[in-house]
């Protein structure tokens, strides 16, 4: 069973060279320090950045630098700055290549709950409704079971929703999915030492298996 | 073009002062302190405040609200701060009637008056909450966005399909805010307006500069007008109305994140 690093790590195979990536909170920030060598990724940050570095050596935080999570940050070479107006304008017109972000639920057919447990945890969705509206590569990395046991890849979202039929591919401590067109998680990996059988009952919605599922590569 | 002959004939020192007049008149925005830029913000207005998180808030001004106690505002803003800085501080004193954000984290006495229903809360996609403002500064009544569609925000909206980069999908109808005083924090500004932001403190702070009936800016640095290079200027001072050197800046840092040398 992989950790939240170890999710971390397969999705950062996923990133590819030259690409523009926005990295959410949680899970899908620890990708960063994954990003293989010889692969070159500009990070967009929501706030307003282009080219993010990692945070900044001790004695050299800057408090008008944060990243969307409102943690210190640096500047790469080659970084630009820019207003959340135009932030959300480039994910909108589908600049951005890809994004990483987490989950409370995904449904088989795509849908995605992130941002509300009514009466409990109403947090607001800060750029989370805009990133999954528009982005057209979108990875959700995840836990698959919550801690009271229960599947969080349902049949339908309980909780309310993010977006709609916009998640084509998932990432959790046991596995890797795609969600088909027509509805399904269709199992493409298993993490390293995960049986078909435990894959199974950790999945609430329709799982597709075809054929030998290979442990990924990490 | 009677008064310019007016003007004309005037002794040399009446007409000296005229042009001083007209000089200050049209340039001199410059209040002297965030007491005086708000003095006419009054109960039950809209207020749009600029930042994201506690990186580029109008600290001096969220000040001056508290010590006016002005009542019942309704403050757009991306976050609501935290419990004792940022607008935490007028939540405290339950200045704030509502709250229209896009994450409201990080703040208990936010929670707290939320789920005890003594604060109305209007949560909206930052994207959405970015280019509302936006549409008010460009002068255009509605935006469409996908944001938000088959969800609970999409309730009582109007959707249009439209064709966009070759697909076509739904899209929401989102009102340009409506506010009446825009309150922003930019980094050097000079008396005609002119505002330059620094680093990611930019954030929401132009668009809202734009779109206030009022926009008031507290800078770190009022320099002369003539010292900012007009290609370097982010929100030109048309949009904004009053401009003072802010004072005792905290720029409190909301998680400090640091690697070891």
């Amino acid at each position: 069973m992989l950790d939240k690093n170890g999710i971390a790590k397969r999705i950062a195979r996923e990133v590819k060279d030259g690409m523009y990536v926005n990295l959410g909170i949680g899970i899908p920030t620890l990708v960063a320090n994954y990003i293989p060598e010889g692969i070159n990724v500009e990070l967009q940050s929501e706030n307003g950045i282009l080219g993010m570095g990692p945070f900044p050596f001790e004695g050299e935080e800057d408090a008008d630098l944060i990243n969307a999570g409102k943690q210190t940050v640096t500047l790469l070479h080659g970084s630009s700055i820019f207003d959340s107006a135009m932030s959300f304008g480039m994910i909108r017109a589908q600049k951005v290549d890809l994004t990483i972000l987490g989950a409370m639920e995904v449904s088989e057919n795509g849908d995605i709950a992130n941002w509300k447990i009514p009466g409990k945890m109403v947090k607001g969705m800060g750029g989370a409704m805009d990133l999954v509206a528009s982005a057209k590569n979108i990875i959700v990395a995840m836990q698959q079971v919550n801690k009271a046991g229960e599947s969080k890849l349902l049949s339908k979202c309980s909780l309310p929703l993010t977006g709609v039929h916009c998640i084509k591919k998932v990432v959790t401590e046991l596995g890797v999915y795609d969600i088909l067109p027509h509805g399904g998680f269709k199992l493409l990996e298993r993490a390293p030492g995960i049986s078909i059988e435990q894959i199974k009952n950790a999945t609430a919605g329709r799982l597709i298996i075809e054929g030998d599922i290979k442990e990924m590569l990490l | 073009m009677g008064i310019v002959w007016y003007i004309i004939s005037l002794p040399k020192t009446k007409k000296n002062l005229i042009f001083v007049a007209l000089l200050f008149c049209m340039i001199n925005k410059v209040v002297k302190s965030a007491d005086e830029a708000i003095k006419d913000i009054k109960d039950n207005m809209t207020l749009m405040l600029g930042g994201f998180g506690l990186c580029g808030i109008p600290e001096n001004c969220i000040a001056a609200l508290v010590k006016k106690g002005v009542k019942g505002l309704t403050c757009i803003s991306n976050n609501a701060g935290v419990d004792d800085f940022g607008l935490g501080l007028l939540l405290q004193t339950k200045q704030i009637k509502k709250m229209i954000s896009s994450y409201v984290g990080e703040n208990a006495e936010f929670e707290r008056q939320m789920l005890s229903g003594e604060l109305e809360v209007d949560l909206i996609p930052q994207g959405t909450l970015a280019t509302r403002c936006m549409a008010a500064g460009y002068g255009m009544p509605v935006v469409f966005t996908p944001a938000g569609v088959g969800t609970e925000i999409a309730q009582g909206k109007e959707v249009r399909k439209f064709k966009f980069n070759g697909t076509e999908k739904d899209y929401l109808m989102e009102h340009a805010f409506d506010s009446d005083f825009a309150i922003v924090k930019a980094w050097k500004g000079d008396a005609a307006g002119n505002l330059i932001y620094r680093s990611t403190a930019r954030n929401f702070n132009p668009m809202m500069a734009m779109a206030g009936k009022i926009t008031i800016a507290e800078v770190e640095h009022l320099v002369p007008v003539g010292e900012l290079n007009p290609d370097h200027i982010h929100t030109p001072g048309i949009y904004v109305h009053r401009i003072f050197q802010g004072e005792k800046y905290e720029k409190r840092i909301e998680q400090r994140t640091v690697r070891k040398k």
